[in-house]
Order: structure tokens, then C-alpha cells, then sequence
């Protein structure tokens, strides 16, 4: 008995000291090592669900019920088995992976503020401004062959300029701000006392961070990722990016999109990332997002993702085909 | 806690030395916290090399309508012994790719350039050196390298800009690098290798702002024996030196793309 009682306290004590985490590491300048290899894949959704109003975080049993509801949702296809919208979808499917799991935080949506987890409504004038943009697009696809309504992006495509930037492979979602989207949702951090360096394995986009205190360039100056510069306050490294393509529209955001991120490595496994969006000609306040980055598996491999961009030229092909088969005289 | 104290402030000192520059030996190379050669910063290759890494003279460009602008300037090369030991098949596909040279250059088309063609094209890249991971980012094509220390394992798959294994012999950064695909090229010129190319670079600082660079080609598959380049890796010392994003992908849509656009198929 005596000796049941023992292995059980053992066990417990191995158990607690096994679920705790390891703190932090630190660079050998003092300030703690954001290195390594990490995700963000995650079911969390974005904006908070209708159904979820009201509730910031989930209970642990309701955070459990919602990750196997996902799981479910998402392998069940029955009702369009042998239709076209199978087929596509099963494509789709396939590429998904935003991983199988809620946070760690238990909350409700990546938007934390304002608290209602919404993001801001746009301004007038920007709404219009993407009203007029959307028209302008379909208003040049107004004729037969164009649209290709089968795909997942409808819309002209006379040329690659037309297609998304996902499609052209210039630019994801997944980089500034760092959330998660369809799939690869991997990143690596390499921290130097001068520069931080996060490679984002989707579209090997660059996220290059100078820590010298140097000023963005000027305004002329635009990239797909923006121009960030950083600086540590405390253990958590601050960085600002401006300087944006105003192309990139994240949530609707235009050129003048100023980006505040702040990463703070809570444990050994734990990264915390907020973003916090700033454009006063997009939205009628900043907002804020929380994403936690814990440790991947393995190792980030190339994505070349324009090199073997065959889907462009079959996008393209296929167009092609589409109109000439609305030219042809039995289906003028 | 004291010691925790302790370390801590030396950490700090040693953050500060190197800071001002005490981190330098006596030939000026920099050292990080490990006492190996720091080669952080932004570099670049002054020379012809990604036009023809053989000798070669001026010559004209792709576009004469825009006059000097696409010219060629000559260049001295970068290979020992001044040719390439092609086997004969590979020399022939060599001058096939020169005539096509100027649409069918994986550079023209906004690919990522390999190795070691990438650490001399006309454009900035940045080592970033972490403890057991060194990231090579490049300013063309937004190409990256991920250098890793040990043994990472196999590569999963062949890949543009290979599978990068390094250790440090000395104060030379050796870095072995296989598993490339057969698409890319050497330099303009239509210098090529299949993807059974293994290249075997190293970098050795000359002082604070030179890297020596050599690299040695082994590639049964097109050459008879394997060749080696050597060039000076300069660094970019400027204040605002940064190797920017150069997102070439819009600007090789209409080579890529054009034959596919609206109103094309209809005029064939």
C-alpha cells in the first residue's frame, strides 16, 4: 500500500513536471530566442461565429466538442458525391490543412479587438472603392466563355493579371500579418542581435526585420510583405511594417495599411503573436488579432510556388477553350 | 538568482562588446557569441559572372531597340582554368541553350536561381546566422536557402535551390548542397548541369567586409571532371544596406503567359 502510494505521488509529480512547460530560451545577447521552427495552423476561427456572440473564450469541454465538430464537418461530402462540386471540392480538400485544433487560449476568434471579435466595418469611401473594383471586374467578364464558373475564383481571366495574387503566386495571406490560411502554415525564425529573419514557408515569403533602429524608406518604396523594422521592448519584439503594395487588401486594407506585431515567446513552445491593423483610409479603427505559434514537426522545405505554376497556363488554356466554345455556331 | 543575475550581465557586456566592435579579431573578422566568424549582413558579387561565367567580351543584349541598356559587358570569368569540362552531349545542349538563351534563362522567367548562381547574380542577398540554422535570403525571386548544422537528413525531394548541409572547418563556412532539380542555370549563357549536381561551397572572411568564395561542381551526368569558381563576396556597408524584396513574378507573366492571353488565339 505504502508502496502503491509512493509510485502514485511519483507518477503525479512526473506527470506535472511533464506537462509543465520549459521556459523560455535567450540569445546570448540577453533577449529571448524567438528561433526555430513554428506553426500557426489552427481551426480558431477568424471573426468570432454568430452562434458564439457574446463568449470570448470557449470552456475546455466546449473547445474539445468544437475540434471534433470540425474534424466531422470537414470529411463529410455525402450530399454532392459524383457532382462536379465534389471533384472540385475534393481538390480544395486536399490542399486544406489548418490543422485540426483550437489555440491553446481556448478563444473564440483571432479578432480580439474590439472584444465583440469583429473586424471593423470598412469606411464608406473604401467600400466604395471595392464596390466600383468588383463591378469593373465582372462588367469586363460580361461575355460568353468568360468566368470560368467552374473554378473556386470566378472572374475574367484575360490574362494572368487577372487572377488572384494566390493564383499568380505573389502573395499569401499567411505573411504580414502571420495568420494561418489554406495550408502550409509553417514558419522559421532566425534571430541575429542585429536582424530577425522569418522565413514563411508559404511562397518562401521574406519577412526581413532590421533591429538597428533604422527608418522604413520612403513612401515610394512598396513590397508585397511591406518594410518592417523592429525593436525589442522588454522580451517582446515589436515590429512595425508600412510601406505595404496596396494590392495585398488583407481584410480590405489599401496601401496606407500600417502593421503592428508584437511576438512574445511565452515557453520553450509557446510563441504569442498580436497584430494590430492601422489604416485610417480602410478602417473606421485599428483592430487586433491574437495567433499562437507553437513548435512545428520537421523542417520547412521549398515551396517553389511560381516555378510550378502549371495551374496558371490551365487557367489560362482553359479560358481560351471556354470561349472559343461559346464562339462556336451552335451555341451563339 | 544571483548567478541567474550573474550570467545575465555578462551576457549583457558581451552584447555590448560586440556592438562596438570589440567582437573583432585582430584580422577584423567579426565573431558571434560562439567565437565563430559572424557573416551576417548584406553581400554581393561584383563581377560578369551571371552573364557568362566563362571569359567572355561585350556583346550585344536581347532588346537592341533599347540600346545599351541590355548590352553585355565583358567579363574575365569566374571558372579555374577558364572552360568547362562538358561532356559531348552536354556541350551540344549548352549551345542550344545559348541561341534560346534569352526566353529560355530560368532567370528570364523569374525562377530561383540555384547555386551557386544565386551569390552572383547582380543583386544583394543576406546571411542571416543563427546557432544551428543560417538563412540565405535573396533579393531575385525572393529565393531563400535554409543552411542547416548536423545532420538534417535526406532531402525530401529535389528542389530549386538545393539542400543545404554546412560545418565549419577553420574559420571556413563549408556548405554541401545537393538535391537540385535540372532547371537551372549557371549564367545567361546557357551553362547548365542536371540534377545530379553536387556543389560544395566555402566561405572565408578576408578581413570584416570580403568573403573569398569558391565553389566546386560535381556533376557526372554533364561534366567529365568536377571545376571550381572562386570570386571576393563583397559587403554591402552602406547604412541603409538591405537585400530588398525583388518580387520578379509580374514582370515574367507576359514570357510565361502571353501565347495564353485574350485575343492571342484567335490571330494563330
Amino acid at each position: 500500500m505504502t508502496f502503491r502510494l509512493f509510485s502514485l505521488t511519483t507518477m503525479a509529480a512526473l506527470a506535472a513536471l511533464a506537462q509543465s512547460p520549459k521556459p523560455a530560451p535567450r540569445a546570448a545577447d540577453g533577449h529571448p530566442d524567438l528561433s526555430g521552427i513554428w506553426t500557426n495552423a489552427t481551426i480558431t476561427p477568424f471573426e468570432r461565429p454568430r452562434e458564439l456572440a457574446g463568449k470570448e473564450f470557449f470552456t475546455p469541454q466546449e473547445a474539445l466538442d468544437w475540434e471534433k465538430g470540425h474534424v466531422r464537418n470537414f470529411d463529410k461530402r455525402d450530399d454532392i458525391k459524383g457532382t462536379t462540386a465534389d471533384v472540385t471540392l475534393a481538390y480544395n480538400d486536399f490542399w486544406w490543412d489548418p490543422g485540426t485544433r483550437l489555440f491553446q487560449s481556448r478563444r473564440t476568434s483571432i479578432v480580439i479587438d474590439p472584444p465583440d471579435g469583429h473586424v471593423p466595418a470598412l469606411l464608406p469611401a473604401r467600400q466604395k472603392q471595392l464596390q466600383e473594383e468588383a463591378a469593373a471586374r465582372r462588367k469586363r467578364c460580361d461575355r460568353p466563355g468568360c468566368g470560368l464558373e467552374n473554378s473556386g475564383q470566378p472572374g475574367p481571366a484575360d490574362g494572368p493579371e487577372d487572377r488572384p495574387l494566390m493564383e499568380r503566386c505573389l502573395s499569401f495571406s499567411n505573411a504580414a500579418p502571420m495568420v494561418s490560411s489554406a495550408y502550409n502554415n509553417d514558419y522559421e525564425i532566425v534571430q541575429t542581435p542585429g536582424f530577425v529573419g522569418i522565413d514563411v514557408e508559404m511562397v518562401h515569403q521574406m519577412r526581413r526585420i532590421p533591429l538597428d533602429g533604422s527608418p522604413h524608406p520612403a513612401s515610394d518604396v512598396r513590397f508585397w510583405v511591406g518594410d518592417s523594422r523592429g525593436r525589442w521592448e522588454g522580451d517582446t519584439l515589436v515590429v512595425d511594417t508600412t510601406n505595404f503594395r496596396g494590392e495585398t487588401q488583407f481584410r480590405g486594407a489599401d496601401e496606407n495599411l500600417h502593421l503592428t506585431e508584437k511576438l512574445t515567446r511565452l515557453d520553450a513552445d509557446t510563441l504569442r503573436y498580436r497584430f494590430t491593423v492601422d489604416d485610417p483610409t480602410a478602417f473606421t479603427h485599428p483592430w487586433t488579432g491574437e495567433v499562437t505559434f507553437v513548435k512545428a514537426k520537421g523542417l520547412l522545405y521549398e515551396y517553389a510556388c511560381h516555378e510550378g505554376n502549371e495551374g496558371m497556363t490551365g487557367i489560362l488554356a482553359g479560358a481560351r477553350a471556354d470561349e472559343k466554345k461559346a464562339a462556336a455556331p451552335g451555341n451563339r | 538568482m544571483g548567478r541567474l543575475r550573474c550570467g545575465w550581465t555578462l551576457a549583457s557586456l558581451l552584447g555590448l562588446s560586440s556592438a562596438l566592435g570589440w567582437g573583432q579579431d585582430a584580422n577584423g573578422i567579426r565573431r558571434t557569441a560562439d567565437g565563430k566568424p559572424d557573416l551576417n549582413g548584406v553581400w554581393q558579387a561584383m563581377n560578369a559572372a551571371n552573364w557568362n561565367i566563362l571569359p567572355h567580351s561585350a556583346g550585344p543584349g536581347p532588346a537592341s531597340a533599347l540600346g545599351a541598356i541590355t548590352a553585355e559587358p565583358p567579363g574575365e570569368g569566374i571558372v579555374e582554368g577558364g572552360t568547362l569540362p562538358y561532356l559531348a552531349e552536354a556541350a551540344a545542349k549548352q549551345k542550344e541553350n545559348f541561341k534560346h538563351r534569352w526566353t529560355e534563362d530560368p532567370e528570364a522567367k523569374c525562377y530561383m536561381p540555384g547555386v551557386p548562381r544565386a551569390n552572383y547574380m547582380p543583386y544583394p542577398f543576406q546571411i542571416v546566422q543563427g546557432k544551428d540554422t543560417i538563412l540565405m535570403t535573396y533579393s531575385f525571386a525572393g529565393a531563400v536557402r535554409t543552411v542547416r548544422f548536423g545532420d538534417p537528413g535526406k532531402a525530401p525531394a529535389d528542389s530549386w535551390m538545393g539542400w543545404s548541409v554546412a560545418h565549419w572547418e577553420g574559420d571556413t563556412l563549408v556548405v554541401d548542397v545537393t538535391s537540385f532539380n535540372d532547371q537551372t542555370w549557371f549564367d545567361r549563357a546557357g551553362n547548365f548541369h542536371s540534377d545530379a549536381l553536387h556543389v560544395v561551397e566555402r566561405y572565408t572572411p578576408r578581413g570584416r567586409d570580403i568573403l573569398d568564395y569558391e565553389a566546386t561542381m560535381e556533376d557526372p551526368r554533364t561534366f567529365s571532371r568536377p571545376w571550381k569558381i572562386d570570386m571576393p563576396i563583397y559587403r554591402h556597408v552602406e547604412k541603409n544596406a538591405h537585400a530588398l524584396e525583388f518580387q520578379c513574378i509580374e514582370f515574367a507573366e507576359e514570357l510565361l503567359y502571353g501565347n495564353l492571353r485574350h485575343g492571342k488565339g484567335e490571330s494563330k
